[in-house]
């Protein structure tokens, strides 16, 4: 598979870099080290043809270490393939590199990712809060975040 | 002080009839503003629309909140969009009043969650609720005509149009 390629392509250039490949039904899943994400995203944009972001978000692991896990799936718009990176984060270091040097969508996902879970982008022309409120306090899509929000009590379930 | 509160123009027979006449006036061409802010918008722009026509009823909807009279807050409030109803109902020049259309305005409706104002009555004086998530266009026409009814049972619309007193509005 023109998939499977890619990862070989990459596991031969970033190969202490790479530290997992997952392969489930269609999708193939590439855990790498974050400290060279900028790297591997450019290798990936501009050698492997994956041009398409399709989406930045992060995973909440509550209880294992480490706890969050920044999930890139990429795209190929010529050969219509597929891929998915992830990286995982610490949550007393909570910092990744930006891609929005390689993709410019991820400009306003990162910004979302910050605002909802806590994970800031580094060298990230505009990190500012996009869908709460400018002076909302707390990352509310944690797993640790009441849902009710921190000044209300929490849903008493069905009283009658 | 107190007396200075309750002045009105009297209940004579001609002080009513002004009265009924500004009510009517009123009542028969509320502009609304529109503030269509989530799901309920488009029921609101179906009961605008051909079939069941609102303009027959006198409304128009209007941008500007410097030319309405009720602003219809249709669908659900966040928590951002809060300050921003507040600067529009704020610049709605007097006598204003605000349904609140569907669940979501009137309680919050299904999202008990930190982003959601729990209904828009925490900061605004709402008149009429409309239940219904959405609410029919039927029940649009309804809470309007609920509004339409309110404001003919006013007192001192006219005192108050000439500067004696204030309106005084049913309990």
């Amino acid at each position: 598979m023109c998939d499977q390629a890619s990862v070989e392509k990459l596991k031969a250039k970033f190969s202490s870099a790479v530290l997992d490949v997952v392969a489930f039904r269609d999708e193939l899943t590439v855990t790498v080290e974050k400290g060279r994400i900028v790297e591997i995203s450019a290798f990936l944009k501009e050698e492997c043809g994956y041009n398409f972001l399709c989406d930045l978000c992060g995973v909440d692991y509550l209880g294992q270490q480490p706890r969050f896990m920044v999930v890139y799936n990429l795209y190929n718009i010529t050969s219509k393939k597929r891929l998915r990176i992830k990286v995982a984060v610490d949550e007393q270091n909570a910092c990744v590199d930006t891609v929005s040097g390689v993709w410019a969508t991820a400009n306003w996902h990162e910004r979302e990712c910050w605002d909802l879970m806590g994970i800031s982008f580094s060298n990230h022309p505009d990190l500012r809060r996009i869908l709460m409120a400018a002076d909302w306090e707390g990352h509310p899509l944690r797993k640790d975040y009441p849902l009710q929000g921190p000044d209300r009590e929490p849903y008493q379930g069905r009283l009658s | 002080m107190g007396v200075e509160q309750s002045q009105t123009l009297g209940s004579g027979f001609i002080t009513t009839s002004l009265d009924k006449l500004v009510n009517w006036s009123r009542a028969k061409s509320l502009w609304p503003m529109t503030f269509g802010l989530a799901c309920c918008a488009i029921e609101m722009m179906a009961a605008g629309a051909a079939r069941f026509d609102l303009d027959r009823m006198g409304v128009l909807f209007r941008a500007s909140p410097r030319q309405s009279d009720v602003i219809i807050i249709a669908g659900t409030v966040t928590k951002k969009m809060l300050p921003v109803i507040k600067t529009v109902y704020e610049q709605m020049p007097e006598p204003k009043y605000v349904i609140a259309m569907g669940a979501c305005a009137s309680s919050g409706g299904v999202f008990d969650t930190y982003s959601v104002v729990q209904g828009i009555d925490q900061e605004l004086p709402v008149d009429v609720y409309i239940p219904g998530c959405p609410p029919r266009p039927e029940g649009l026409l309804y809470g309007l005509m609920k509004l339409q009814e309110q404001i003919m049972k006013e007192r001192n619309s006219f005192g108050a149009a000439i500067g004696i007193g204030e309106v005084v509005k049913e309990a």
